[in-house]
């Protein structure tokens, strides 16, 4: 331990520790904009700096050390006159349109710029960085004009995800964040995962807004039914303020029928149908030889990161669409039929973790009912913001089930929120079929956690199944480099975009490894209290098969539940 | 005035490609006894000798080596900065072009010292004409054992390579130069960690200007003793100066440290050409002082010009006659750092682009006293709080032309008359 004084007080930290660390034990408030909890110090955006006894200069508090004896001033006359001015710097190139931006009262920028108390009228002539706003992706929005270059992007992209869609360009003054050579980001390698969205701490990035769909569809008298992701529930209302890991399904279906949802379902029904059909495709493979390791395919970011990065390794992906690709044609057909709906007239809406899912919603194979078989998606920061905007008080609302015949899921499929999760529903599963025994103790813990890459092996009869879980692209990229060199001797592998898996997706509230911890409890704890826990015992999944699919791997089940997928390596080279 | 060539000795007399006729005219002579010295030993016969720095900085070169020595790791790397890139400033080319064999000298000796098996010359990119004698040069050495393999039976290894800039000159501050060299944008890390701790590609590393490494064959050939005889005090040995501008003689100079400004411009240099007066000096290439006419008698040694308030730098000098108007002269200089700026953190980034923007205000006729309170306040705050020294060097030649000519200034905000700046129409 180490002491030394900060404003006066006296404070003891941990060796190792940053001025700015050492400052937040004590409960000392710094301002930050570049520096991020999750990521490496970059110290570029200057805003932190704080006055050093001793040392010529001030010193960014994210990049230096606590040192013995230090005495540092957080709040000096000299340390409020740099940040002041640093900040005039940075708002003389910002729009200053916060009122009608996105990120409006979640802005970070704009809390700084507020507490900084900038009263006096700025020094510097405004002068915007000229951008176009790129909105061809349908996942993410950059508005380059309200960039402050602080970098937090590009280490999601390069370190996290290793994707390096974003780089800077040009040279002071005029340096961007910017695709390489001027690209729109949808015709990049982008994979949409969102997690530069995660990170941003102005409105640079922000979601695709689809929101107004919804009233579109509403006012055109469509019956707007919608599907609700796992860990929606989870996450809906921590982006409506209250603590993360708040677990909110039944105020969430009042929510979503006050907003005006005919409809409201539950993704972890069709979870559970994936389940069915992916655990029957892996026994498939692994009696006839088929190609191994199997990779599931429930994550649109994977899915278009193999396609783009190693499309040669698509016979590896499972066929089974996504939960919601698979909920989207049972909409329009089967639940279309039950209800006497002409599909034509629903609007299949869902409700996502995930800005990725924008992208998938629009891929031209997702018609397997004749129609778009998902018709828009909204993330839980737009269904938030919906919310919000319809003057709902959340936090005190009743609680209401979801709507049959898709209204009921079991905790396997709650758990496909977290990293581990598809793995642990689908070995539930596939051990109970093929054994006939019934588990004794449902918590696979090895396919548990945040550790990037896990591995676990189950005995089936005999046969040893060996599994792995990775998340985060990075770790996917590592994945693809075993495959290839003939390392994976895995038969199964689940593989999310996003670090923690949906829990942490880019269509979230701000994520930090610390609020993820608290997420992951929660879907745990909420799947433990759930009457059914294995997909295979869910009744409306028995149902379904017995009115309408079959079997699974069976005639309709392939027309409607299953995909193929394409080439993108041109995006690498075009 | 006489010169007192150590460093540009064989310039102009040797090919510098043949290590044959370096041996000849002594080189290696330094060399040779470093081999059979001890890591130690050599870092104290630095010492003794008392050597600093000539990139700029002026930081004892001992103790650089002496904590990458101190740093265990298992690669270790020596860098040449030869990306000099202060505007007017020529010396290294000189050294590099004509006597290359004694800055790799000083590189292999810095090797030794710290057990470093690969070296690394950043040339700067317009330097690229220089590539082909350097690597000549390095063949040549190659070719009588000394570089390469096993040095002089020594059992010692050390090779040199060769990188090269884009020009930027952010690249000269050494973290932007060890990230271009690793082949990303030239933008400066943050420290700690420093460079002897962590530097290019992540291991120990000691980096020297062009210079200072060339002074290092020659300290061991004569002797720290005799290096102390030259110079002053606290800082022994001789300077090259880079002088430019309105002076008849302009050129490159080496001299003890410690001679007088004053001399060196009207002694050695024949003073201001056409008859002209003295109008400023600006010592120490494009971040240095501005200083008046009244100001120069002054001696040019790394503590002297510090304690006054400059910074002796690499040795340029640019001198200013009065035909000059300063304003629109460091207005020049403000565009240069606003160009150069590598956009990594924002005082900089910004800063530099709006006391550009000052400057000129004042320099077109558009400024105010509030302009004079913007620049003080920007400035204090780039300095204050730039991540590297360019944010802290663009600063220095705009507030000492404030306060060593506020009349000319003073001129321009009142719109009174500029005899220099009338061509322009601007004032």
């Amino acid at each position: 331990m180490i002491k030394l004084t900060i404003d006066g007080r006296l404070v003891e930290v941990p060796k190792g520790s940053s001025i700015l660390d050492a400052a937040r034990i004590a409960n000392i408030k710094i301002p930050t904009l570049c520096y991020h909890e999750d990521q490496a110090v970059k110290a570029n955006c200057r805003i932190c700096v704080v006055d050093v006894e001793g040392r010529p200069g001030l010193q960014a508090s994210c990049a230096t050390p606590a040192e013995e004896g230090m005495v540092i001033h957080t709040c000096s006359p000299r340390v409020i006159r740099a940040r002041k001015q640093i900040m005039e710097l940075i708002l003389s190139r910002h729009p200053a349109k916060c009122l009608t931006c996105e990120k409006n009262g979640s802005c970070e920028l704009q809390t700084i710029a507020r507490e900084l108390n900038l009263t006096k009228s700025p020094d510097y002539t405004t002068d915007i960085r000229k951008s176009v706003i790129d909105a061809s992706s349908p996942s993410i929005v950059r508005d380059m004009s309200k960039c402050i270059i602080c970098g937090r992007c590009i280490e999601a992209c390069s370190k996290v995800q290793e994707i390096n869609v974003m780089g800077r360009e040009n040279r002071g003054y005029h340096t961007m964040v910017v695709p390489p050579y001027g690209k729109f980001l949808a015709d990049t390698a982008c994979v949409n995962c969102g997690q530069c969205v995660q990170v941003c701490p102005s409105g640079a990035l922000t979601i695709h807004d689809d929101t107004n769909q919804f009233g579109d569809a509403l006012m055109a008298g469509r019956h707007t039914i919608v599907q609700v992701a796992p860990s929606v529930r989870i996450n809906i209302a921590e982006a409506l303020g209250e603590e993360p890991g708040t677990v909110s399904t039944g105020r969430l279906v009042s929510a979503l029928k006050i907003l005006g949802f005919e409809k409201v379902f539950d993704s972890d029904f069709s979870a559970d149908l994936t389940i069915m059909e992916e655990g029957s495709e892996l026994l498939y493979r692994l009696k006839n030889g088929g190609t191994l390791p199997m990779f599931t395919s429930c994550c649109p970011g994977w899915i278009k990161y193999l396609e783009t990065f190693a499309p040669d390794l698509r016979p590896h992906l499972s066929t089974c669409k996504s939960p919601m690709e698979m909920f989207g044609p049972l909409i329009k057909t089967y639940f279309a039929e039950k209800a006497g709906i002409d599909p034509k007239d629903i609007c299949s809406i869902a409700i996502m973790p995930c800005t990725a899912k924008k992208f998938e919603c629009r891929r031209r194979e997702m018609n397997a009912s004749g129609e778009r078989d998902v018709d828009f998606v909204l993330t839980v920061e737009e269904t938030a913001r919906m919310i919000q905007a319809a003057g709902i008080d959340f936090k005190n609302l009743e609680e209401t089930p979801f709507d049959n015949p898709f209204g009921t899921g079991s905790g396997a499929g709650l758990i496909f929120g977290a990293t581990g999760g598809v793995m642990e529903a689908a070995l539930r599963t596939v051990y109970e079929l093929v054994t006939g025994k019934t588990l004794e103790k449902l918590d696979f813990e090895a396919v548990r956690g945040f550790d990037g890459w896990k591995e676990a092996s189950v005995d089936l009869n005999g046969t040893v199944v060996k599994v792995a879980i990775v998340h985060g692209l990075g770790n996917a990229r590592k994945l693809i480099e075993k495959v290839r060199a003939g390392e994976a001797d895995y038969h199964f592998v689940e593989i999310m975009a996003c670090p923690g898996g949906c829990i942490g997706g880019g269509g979230n509230a701000p994520r930090t490894w610390a609020k993820m911890a608290k997420r992951i409890e929660a879907v745990y704890e909420a799947e433990k209290e759930l009457p059914i826990r294995k997909s295979h015992e869910n009744p409306f999944i028995k149902q379904i098969y017995a009115e309408y699919l079959g079997e699974p791997l069976g005639e309709k089940s392939h027309a409607l539940l299953h995909t193929h997928y394409v080439d993108r390596h041109d995006l690498l080279t075009t | 005035m006489e010169e007192v060539k150590v460093l540009t000795k064989n310039c102009g007399k040797i090919n510098p490609e043949s290590a044959e006729e370096y041996l000849a005219v002594g080189g290696y002579t330094g060399l040779k006894k470093a081999l059979s010295m001890s890591g130690q030993e050599i870092i104290d016969t630095l010492k003794a000798a008392g050597l600093r720095g000539r990139g700029g900085a002026g930081f004892p070169t001992y103790r650089k080596i002496q904590f990458t020595y101190d740093t265990q790791a298992d690669v270790k790397y020596v860098v040449c900065n030869a990306d000099e890139g202060e505007p007017g400033t020529n010396k290294d080319r000189i050294l590099l072009s004509q006597d290359p064999l004694k800055i790799i000298e000083g590189m292999t000796i810095v090797a030794k010292a710290i057990g470093a098996h690969v070296g690394y010359i950043y040339l700067r990119g317009e330097y690229s004409y220089i590539r082909e004698t350097l690597y000549a040069a390095m063949r040549s050495a190659e070719a009588l054992g000394y570089l390469g393999k096993d040095i002089l039976g020594s059992g010692f290894d050390f090779e040199v390579r060769l990188a090269s800039g884009a020009g930027a000159y952010v690249c000269g501050e050494e973290t932007a130069l060890f990230e271009s060299i690793e082949g990303r944008r030239g933008e400066p890390r943050f420290r700690p960690p420093f460079p002897s701790i962590q530097g290019l590609f992540g291991k120990p590393t000691v980096l020297n200007n062009v210079e200072t490494l060339a002074n290092i064959g020659p300290i061991f050939a004569f002797g720290p003793d005799w290096f102390r005889s030259m110079g002053t005090e606290g800082s022994p040995g001789t300077k090259l100066f880079t002088v430019i501008g309105n002076v008849n003689k302009r050129g490159i100079y080496e001299f003890p440290m410690g001679i007088n400004l004053k001399d060196l411009i009207y002694d050695c240099c024949g003073g201001i050409e056409d008859g002209h007066a003295l109008k400023a000096v600006q010592a120490g290439g494009a971040s240095g002082t501005y200083i008046n006419a009244d100001q120069i008698d002054m001696i040019l040694d790394i503590d002297q010009v510090s304690d006054a308030g400059g910074r002796l730098g690499c040795g340029t000098i640019i001198v200013i006659d009065d035909t000059n108007c300063i304003v629109d002269i460091v207005c020049n200089n403000a565009f240069f750092f606003k160009e150069e700026s590598c956009g990594k953190c924002t005082p900089c980034r910004e800063g530099t682009t709006r006391l550009y923007e000052f400057v000129n205000d004042i320099a077109q006729g558009r400024g105010s006293m509030g302009t004079l309170r913007k620049i003080d306040t920007l400035t204090s705050v780039m300095n204050d709080a730039s991540l590297c020294g360019l944010g802290r060097s663009a600063t220095v030649p705009v507030t000492s032309a404030i306060r060593n000519f506020y009349d000319d200034f003073i001129r321009h905000i009142d719109r009174d008359y500029c005899e220099h700046c009338r061509t322009a129409g601007s004032v």
